[in-house]
């Protein structure tokens, strides 16, 4: 039997034969059926759009917009192009995720570690929070929190002011909440998320450059696309970084000011500054201090002192510099003046930081429950209470677990902002789709949705990863 | 040997052991200072909560939004004069759904213990007590009777026959479509369900009798040459003959007639030359059973298809369009049609990302990647505004039909990656078992590796469903009236304006019973399969 | 060195079938990192015969056994195994796997099928018997390593003895012409090493071509026709167990010996 099969055989039957054969034939078959469903869609979609009379273009973004948003942070007007629309509701996204996420953060580790309390109560109201908030859908909770809590507080007339009507710290009606805060121009405040869109890409560049300072490109011409590649991200981010940080003239259609000149013209801007400089330098003396004392025996009081000076000094900034005010109530019962936030932008705070809390937790809890029972002995045998081993030993430990579940549901977060349209805030597919409708360019728009959709993610994503690399034990 | 410590150890008798409500308060609740006063906090807003809550329900809320509408949350706009369809679905689902559970019981000695009686007279209670039910107490009462005797039919079943969880899963298979014609209706010879039954399956069957019972081998395997001519002469004359159409007719200006013959002739010569290639009998035989095999299925589905058209038979249940669908029905519909239809494309998204081939990565990798990067909300958005500007002009497929093609894109994506997660755990010695003992690369992935990579990957599958169950609720903001929308829908009428937190946290219990449901009904199914092995 | 510079292949001996049921020769292999693995090896193995490929971790004796059945490729060479030539034809990569089984050393049983199952699985779908056929010859076979009883149990019920005599009745009920042993008892508690060893020899006896990469010298003495060492790639020494472990040739064997004996 065995000697019949190695036989001779035509020379197409055994290339039929033949696993590499199969290999590359599928592939090619693969690669004809996707292009020639590509270039059926396609070629309707140019007749559609030919039949139409429109065509694929960009133009229509320097076209005036000729509709009002609820809030934005760009002074946005009625006869503004729609660019800067679409940077409006960018600007707007960032506004609710950026909150969001530290909220959702705080949230959820706060109803994580309570999972592992031993206060019964604590405990049960943390299960019954998760339990009930993860099964229910999240644009239900968001109309719940806006139309059933937040729009029914009384409107303008009746609105709730606390403590008092001579002390004004609180001003709630059913359309905006305002809020004791620092009285920092709008540019300041877009500044600031600028400065963090730019720190976040600082995180893809690190990336970039640690292939080739590091890694391992393949062989060949697939060595070379790598390489490319790379550089290219690297000059890409570049660029960005370039126009989020410098950038100065609104006929570029780019219509925020670039982070380090609007935070360098302006008083409170430059106050900011003097901030960050005092929070990185109380660090570098605490570290200096931290060798001092292990490595020289110092007691450290001089460089505590140092620090402690530092402190004061970035708290009295923090106190006088930002025009802190609470909101004032005029003759005719209009508040201004404080932070005031609308209640569509609340509404969804609230329901994303619930929302994606429970879920948070979740994981909390799954990364508390991985790290084994004898780290929780070993400290409570050495004399830790029940909390302080969970912050100095089992937390530390459970965060390299925590940390990629912990990216996919803020990638998750971004996404869900986009429901916030729902309540009225004007964030990016709320905008996107007006002016879809007033310009019928789906193509266009849905492009620079995903655009930005996709290049938040990764964003998200990359600097996670970055993390996680950080907080993964060093192993043998 | 000296002691070093200054205080000596103080010996006394055993504490008490500490058992008792007391005891266990004084543990849980008041152990130390903090936990006493964190406990008198929380014990006093819980109990203002509650009472507050228990107020709003029995005494302030205006639930009149959802007792005078309980019909339209369920089943939407669909006509009253109609509901008679919506209860035989209903009896049909329970009916089902009590024979796989007697099926999945076979092997317990008392189907009905006290939990479940406990919960069949809850359930009776519940539907007598309402007043929104109340009005159709013979249906649903005879729903739950169903259910009843379908898990002891299911029961006995099981325990006879050991095919039992293929037929019933034929038959969930087959009521889909039952369930999709009682919804829409129409002409019952052009329904899907028509063409799934009588089309398809009596064509396969045909086919499957023709290929099987007719041994002669000679005249199969002049069948076989014959249709290897075939499609050599396809393969010629309508492929290569496209392809080759533009460069030579249009572009060299061959005579259209002349290119006509030639493409002919290589049709011919290729035919032949296949003919020749696979000229083993075996082979020969094979092929010539498969093209028995499709013209059994062809001749079948094509006389099915024209048989009533030329008889002039047109009969069935009225015609009820999508849009008048709604309600917990429709998302019912949505998200099982979404789970369905994205469970294969998750399942083959996976299979490619862990691909060798780079072609078949690169495709797999990047459809991943940009579909779980963009918000759900706008690939809804793409389906219902640019699917029909990809589609020839005059095509316009129906909402519903964009919508579960929407959720099944966006939900296949995430689905890949929680079987590629499953695929990665099953270590590499299975599939090289399984090649050591001469099954092919395909028997493995079926045999082998998925079923084991699918078991581990139930949690984070169901999860992915919950998700898309809870996703059904952005439709509504694209003009479907599944639950969410139709509340919506509701509220606007300026009868109930106002009257948004009845109906949120009605709608939020449904949406919460499900999705609970599905978690605890997952843990079972997972620990089930557990016990199975260990 | 090459092995053909070292020795010259043994003549058969005479209780065992002349003809060469594996000829592999001149056998070479690179990893994708460009590691020379396998180093012009060559061995026949004839019909009956038991050899018993010893040598130190990281030699390719593993990687050489499990050329046999196109787990693993190579690049150079040629290896045939009842006459069909291991290359790219994925007809005769299949053949030779029907006929070729193999014990791993982590059993490798699937777990989400009975013990009955797991048994029956190849010859059902690649052989294409009928269940009942299968089903007796597969109880034939747990009876003969002696697990008839947990026929329906699951491998993960089991110990790891039983997994592996489970394992080998698996590779059995394809009625192979050659069994490969990569390791078999290697990752079993010492007190189940002797079940697994007692099933190997009783299948020696009754006259299985078996190919075993082991550490078990008191195996390899009792039950082997041949012994061979492997190191760094070549094949250092060729003998009957006798030869090799009291007189071993080569310097390599003296000090592998060394560190086993």
């Amino acid at each position: 039997m065995a000697q019949r099969l190695n036989k001779p055989i035509s020379g197409v039957r055994s290339l039929l034969r033949d696993e590499r054969f199969w290999q590359i034939a599928f592939q090619v078959i693969v690669a004809i059926a996707v292009f020639a469903t590509f270039s059926y869609l396609f070629g309707n979609l140019s007749s559609n759009l030919r039949r139409q009379g429109t065509e694929f273009s960009f133009g229509f973004l320097q076209n005036p917009a000729g509709f009002a948003i609820g809030e934005n942070m760009l002074g946005y007007e009625l006869q503004d192009s729609y660019a800067k629309v679409i940077q409006a509701g960018i600007v707007n996204s960032l506004r609710l995720i950026f909150v969001s996420i530290i909220t959702a953060t705080i949230v959820g580790i706060a109803a994580g570690v309570a999972s592992f309390s031993d206060n019964w109560l604590l405990f049960q109201i943390s299960r019954v929070y998760v339990g009930l908030v993860r099964n229910v859908p999240l644009l239900l909770q968001l109309l719940f929190w806006y139309l059933a809590v937040f729009l029914a507080i009384p409107n303008e007339a009746n609105q709730i002011v606390l403590p008092s009507a001579n002390t004004v710290w609180l001003v709630a009606n059913n359309r905006n909440l305002s809020l004791p805060g620092p009285g920092l121009p709008g540019e300041v405040w877009v500044a600031l998320m600028l400065l963090g869109l730019a720190l976040l890409l600082l995180g893809l560049l690190w990336n970039s450059i640690n292939k080739f300072r590091y890694g391992r490109f393949a062989a060949g011409v697939a060595g070379w696309l790598e390489r490319l590649g790379a550089a290219a991200v690297i000059a890409a981010v570049l660029v960005v970084d370039y126009f989020l940080l410098f950038s100065n003239s609104p006929e570029d259609m780019l219509f925020f000011k670039g982070a380090v000149i609007a935070l360098f013209t302006n008083p409170e801007g430059l106050w900011i500054v003097g901030l960050a400089v005092a929070a990185v330098a109380i660090f570098v003396v605490w570290r200096m201090r931290l060798k001092a004392m292990v490595e020289a025996g110092s007691d450290g009081k001089l460089l505590q002192g140092v620090m402690i000076a530092i402190a004061i000094a970035a708290i009295a900034i923090l106190l006088f510099a930002f025009n802190w005010n609470t909101p004032q109530i005029s003759e005719r019962g209009q508040a201004s003046g404080g932070l005031e936030m609308s209640m569509s932008y609340v509404g969804s705070v609230t329901a994303l930081t619930f929302y994606t809390g429970a879920f948070i937790a979740e994981i909390v809890r799954a990364g508390i429950q991985s790290v084994s029972r004898g780290q929780w002995e070993a400290a409570r045998s050495v004399g830790l209470t029940n909390d302080k081993a969970m912050r100095l030993v089992v937390f530390p430990q459970s965060l390299r677990v925590l940390i990629p579940p912990l990216n996919s549901e803020f990638a998750n977060l971004a996404k869900n902002s986009s429901l916030a349209f729902a309540v009225g805030y004007p964030e990016l597919y709320n905008l996107a789709n007006t002016t879809f409708n007033q310009t019928g360019k789906p193509i266009e728009v849905f492009l620079m949705m995903m655009a930005t959709y996709l290049s938040l993610n990764l964003l998200i994503s990359l600097n996670m990863n970055q993390l996680n690399k950080a907080v993964q034990f060093k192993e043998r | 040997m000296t002691t070093t410590s200054s205080r000596p150890i103080e010996r006394g008798a055993p504490r008490a052991r500490q058992t008792g409500p007391i005891a266990w308060t004084k543990k849980h609740l008041f152990n130390s200072p903090f936990n006493s006063v964190l406990t008198v906090v929380l014990g006093g807003l819980i109990l203002y909560v509650l009472y507050s809550l228990l107020s709003w329900a029995f005494v302030q809320a205006p639930w009149a939004v959802v007792t005078e509408n309980f019909a339209q949350y369920m089943v939407g706009l669909y006509p009253s004069e109609f509901y008679w369809r919506v209860w035989v679905i209903f009896a049909l689902v329970l009916s089902l759904a009590g024979v796989s559970w007697g099926i999945l019981a076979r092997n317990q000695k008392q189907l009905f213990s006290k939990p479940v009686l406990i919960g069949f007279g809850i359930a009776a209670l519940l539907l007598v007590i309402l007043p929104m039910t109340r009005p159709h107490l013979v249906y649903s009462l005879g729903s739950l009777v169903l259910l009843g005797l379908g898990a002891i039919a299911g029961q006995a079943l099981g325990r006879k026959s050991s095919k039992a969880p293929q037929l019933i899963s034929a038959g969930w298979f087959i009521s889909y479509f039952v369930v999709l014609y009682l919804l829409g209706g129409d002409n019952f010879t052009a329904s899907l369900l028509y063409t799934v039954l009588f089309q398809v399956g009596l064509g396969l069957l045909a086919g499957w009798l023709l290929s099987s019972r007719l041994s002669v081998p000679v005249l199969t395997q002049w069948l076989g040459r014959l249709a290897l001519l075939a499609v050599g002469f396809v393969l010629g004359y309508y492929i290569l003959g496209n392809v080759l159409f533009p460069i030579l007719v249009s572009g060299l200006g061959l005579s259209y007639t002349f290119f006509l013959v030639l493409m002919a002739a290589v049709g011919i010569l290729l035919g032949i030359a296949m003919v020749l290639t696979f000229s083993e009998p075996d082979t020969l035989e094979g092929v010539g059973k498969a093209a028995l095999f499709l013209i059994g299925f062809v001749a079948v589905y094509a006389l099915m298809g024209l048989l009533p058209a030329s008889l002039g038979l047109e009969f069935g249940l009225e015609r009820v369009r999508t849009t008048s669908w709604g309600g917990l029905s429709l998302t019912l519909f949505l998200a099982i049609s979404g789970i369905a239809l994205c469970f294969p494309a998750g399942v083959s998204l996976a299979l490619g990302r862990q691909s060798k081939l780079p072609l078949i990565r690169l495709f797999s990798v990047a459809y991943i990647e940009l579909v779980r990067g963009v918000p759900l909300i706008s690939i809804l958005f793409m389906g219902q505004v640019l699917i029909p500007l990809f589609l020839p002009e005059g095509m316009r497929p129906d909402p519903v039909v964009r919508a579960i093609i929407g959720l099944t894109i966006f939900s296949a994506a995430y689905l890949a990656e929680n079987v590629r997660a499953g695929l990665q755990s099953i270590p590499r010695g299975q599939s090289e078992a399984a090649q050591s003992l001469g099954l092919n690369k395909p028997l493995t992935m079926a045999l082998i590796v998925l079923p084991q990579a699918l078991k581990t990957a139930i949690p984070a599958i169901v999860g992915q469903f919950i998700s898309l169950f809870q996703d059904t609720t952005l439709l509504g903001i694209v003009g479907l009236l599944e639950l969410l929308g139709m509340t919506r829908s509701l509220l606007a009428d300026p009868n109930y304006l106002g009257d948004y937190a009845p109906a949120y946290v009605f709608i939020g219990g449904i949406y919460w019973v499900f999705c609970y449901g599905m978690s605890y009904g997952s843990r079972q199914v997972e620990e089930a399969l557990n016990t199975d092995l260990r | 060195m090459t092995q053909s510079e070292i020795q010259a292949p043994p003549v058969p001996r005479n209780d065992v079938g002349a003809e060469a049921v594996i000829v592999a020769k001149d056998v070479n292999k690179w990893y994708d990192n460009g590691f020379h693995v396998l180093k012009g090896v060559s061995m026949n193995v004839y019909k009956g015969e038991v050899v018993v490929v010893m040598g130190p971790s990281g030699s390719g004796k593993s990687t050489f056994i499990r050329t046999f059945n196109a787990l693993e490729p190579y690049q150079e060479g040629s290896i045939e195994i009842d006459g069909v030539r291991i290359a790219n034809d994925l007809k005769d990569i299949e053949a030779v796997r029907r006929e070729v089984g193999m014990v791993f050393q982590q059993f490798n049983l699937f777990p989400h099928l009975t013990v009955l199952q797991n048994v029956t699985l190849a010859p059902i779908w690649v052989r294409r018997w009928p269940k009942a056929k299968a089903e007796e010859i597969a109880m034939r076979l747990l009876g003969r390593v002696g697990i008839a009883e947990q026929a329906y149990k699951f491998p993960g019920q089991m110990s790891g003895g039983q997994q592996q005599r489970v394992a080998i009745a698996r590779s059995l009920a394809m009625q192979p012409k050659v069994m490969l042993f990569d390791e078999p008892t290697s990752a079993l508690d010492p007190e189940m090493v002797r079940e697994v060893l007692d099933v190997m020899r009783n299948l020696a006896k009754d006259g299985m071509t078996m190919v075993c990469v082991t550490h078990e010298v008191g195996f390899a003495r009792e039950v082997a026709d041949r012994v061979v060492l492997m190191d760094g790639g070549v094949l250092v020494e060729e003998n009957t167990p006798e030869e090799f472990f009291n007189n071993p040739k080569e310097e390599r064997s003296r000090a592998f010996l060394s560190q086993i004996l």
